[in-house]
């Protein structure tokens, strides 16, 4: 029997495949596919202390090997989440859940945070400083590292579960902003979040994307989300959270191979919305391929 | 409810130049209502591509699309007997038990298709069913045949005038008596609709979609309602939720 479990700050996940926000709703969605139970969690959608619409239509602009959105945060705002949602997934979903949050000021983060600190089956919070796809908020508080230690340092005043900051790739250095996080008081790292793109429709002459740029994701942006691991899990002592570009059992031990704990599966969920069940059947067989007992053992084994 | 399925391409033909029409073989217990959708996977490109339903019975679906892209355009060289990974029942479709005795179904181009089983369902709970089929020209006109051998009455709009009456499908419904609308079609044609009825009904939408199933909120729209996604909520909305 290959032990796929891990431990993210005391937590035991059965496994370390963890669906990514914006990719699985508050999970409901994907109960009509499977048993969500097998995950090892899931990070809920994108949530903001007001509810929002988000942007215009088109969101989404497919590529090769992957899409842009421009979703641009939609959510029905944490009070709905805490009084509709979790009540709901509660039912059919019995392990601690990634609550991610975002923000557009320091006050709304920390709002965000103190209010699913107090919920029983939020087991870790994830804070998005990265989503490409709000002006003034969101991406702009991930791409300093003091902005990013002053978000980390104010939702930490106010929770005592662990905090997981989730990175944008869209930076000069991630490794600053990453010990910057650590420095204050993170106690984990998500990353990578999309990577800002654009389409153009050459015979309308015009952005796909209604909101002009996106975030890009999928198998794409793999080597990328790769090596940004391997450098923040080297440079860093907190756990590391490996997303971005996640598609096959085989990725996921690669990127555990980087440096990360457990890896979040984002984009493939879009097109095969059993891509995580699939990988979790498919990590004893490619653990056994591997020669690996405990999935444990090899995080961040690459030199 | 919806389900991912393998499903064996039983016949794949075109209708008209641009317009293609593939029969499926498969398990089709999620098809719960007209108008719903499946999204279909396609060997080289990423996201699987969303086409309505126009028939469906207990093994097969008839799915009527329009080569516009890179996608359909893989699908109008898949041949018989090739397997497609298909996810079905998706959408929430048409009622086929509204308050109506004499409905009328107005279809533009590729909206055209997925009131064929609509049309057939209500026909059959005894409705007196009109079918309008709206298309820019004569050899752009697909399943008008079909939709007569059904016992519907059919009246056809071309923009040029080729065929019946010259206009829009708005042109065709003035001397019309109905008591409810059911339309699948373009944007502007959907508002012109709403502008020059005032009867309640169903209106189908059209949006870019990630994955068809309610998760990515690609496709969200506005409506009285509160926001709905168009792949979950829709395509389907009724008259007293839509904002244009």
């Amino acid at each position: 029997m290959r032990d796929t479990s891990v431990i993210l700050s005391g937590l035991k996940l059965d496994n370390p495949v963890i669906p990514a926000s914006g990719t699985f709703g508050y999970g409901a969605d994907f109960r009509e596919f499977y048993d969500i139970n097998i995950l090892g969690s899931f990070s809920f959608k994108g949530t903001t202390k007001d509810a929002r619409f988000g942007n215009p239509t088109p969101r989404i602009a497919e590529c090769p090997s992957g899409l842009i959105n421009a979703v641009g945060l939609q959510n029905p705002g944490v009070d709905a989440v805490i009084n509709e949602e979790l009540p709901r997934l509660k039912e059919f979903f019995h392990k601690p859940v990634i609550a991610n949050i975002s923000g557009f000021s320091i006050d709304e983060y920390r709002h965000c945070c103190e209010l699913v600190d107090r919920e029983e089956q939020v087991g870790i919070i994830e804070v998005n400083v990265s989503c490409p796809n709000v002006r003034h908020g969101g991406m702009s508080f991930g791409t300093s590292p003091e902005a990013a230690a002053e978000v980390t340092r104010a939702v930490k005043e106010v929770t005592t579960k662990p905090v997981y900051i989730k990175l944008s790739p869209n930076v000069t250095d991630i490794v600053s902003i990453a010990k910057a996080c650590e420095e204050a008081g993170a106690d984990g790292l998500c990353l990578i979040n999309t990577l800002l793109g654009m389409r153009i429709d050459t015979m309308r002459r015009r952005p796909v994307i209604a909101n002009k740029m996106g975030g890009f994701s999928g198998d794409a942006v793999f080597p990328v989300a790769v090596r940004m691991v391997y450098q923040v899990s080297k440079a860093c002592s907190v756990p590391v959270i490996g997303c971005g570009g996640v598609s096959s059992a085989s990725d996921v031990i690669e990127m555990m191979m980087a440096g990360a704990t457990a890896v979040e599966v984002g984009t493939a969920n879009l097109r095969n919305p059993y891509a995580c069940k699939e990988i979790i059947e498919a990590l004893p067989a490619e653990m056994e391929r591997l020669g690996i007992e405990r999935l444990a053992d090899i995080i961040g084994i690459v030199e | 409810m919806y389900k991912k399925g393998i499903y064996s391409i039983a016949s794949n033909e075109p209708l008209t130049e641009s317009v293609w029409r593939m029969v499926l073989v498969g398990d089709t217990q999620y098809l719960t209502a007209p108008g719903q959708f499946v999204n279909i996977a396609i060997e080289g490109c990423y996201l699987r591509r969303p086409i309505s339903v126009c028939d469906y019975d207990e093994k097969s679906i008839t799915l009527i699309y329009k080569v516009v892209g890179r996608g359909t355009e893989i699908m109008s060289r898949m041949q018989a007997g090739e397997k497609l990974d298909v996810l079905t029942g998706l959408g929430n479709g048409f009622s086929t038990t509204a308050a109506t005795e004499c409905p009328v179904l107005v279809g533009g181009g590729v909206g055209v298709p997925p009131l064929y089983n609509l049309a057939k369902k209500l026909h059959a709970a005894g409705k007196r069913v009109q079918v309008v089929l709206g298309f820019n020209r004569a050899d752009e006109i697909f399943y008008a045949e079909e939709f007569a051998a059904l016992g519907v009455d059919v009246h056809i709009a071309t923009v040029d005038g080729s065929v019946g009456i010259k206009g829009f499908v708005t042109d065709a419904m003035k001397e019309m008596e109905f008591d409810y609308v059911y339309t699948c079609g373009p944007l502007p044609m959907l508002k012109a609709i709403y502008a020059a009825t005032e009867c309640d009904g169903e209106y189908s939408f059209e949006e870019r979609m990630g994955c068809g199933f309610g998760a990515c909120m690609g496709c969200s729209c506005q409506t009285k309602k509160g926001s709905k996604r168009i792949c979950k909520e829709g395509p389907v909305l009724k008259r007293d939720e839509i904002i244009f």
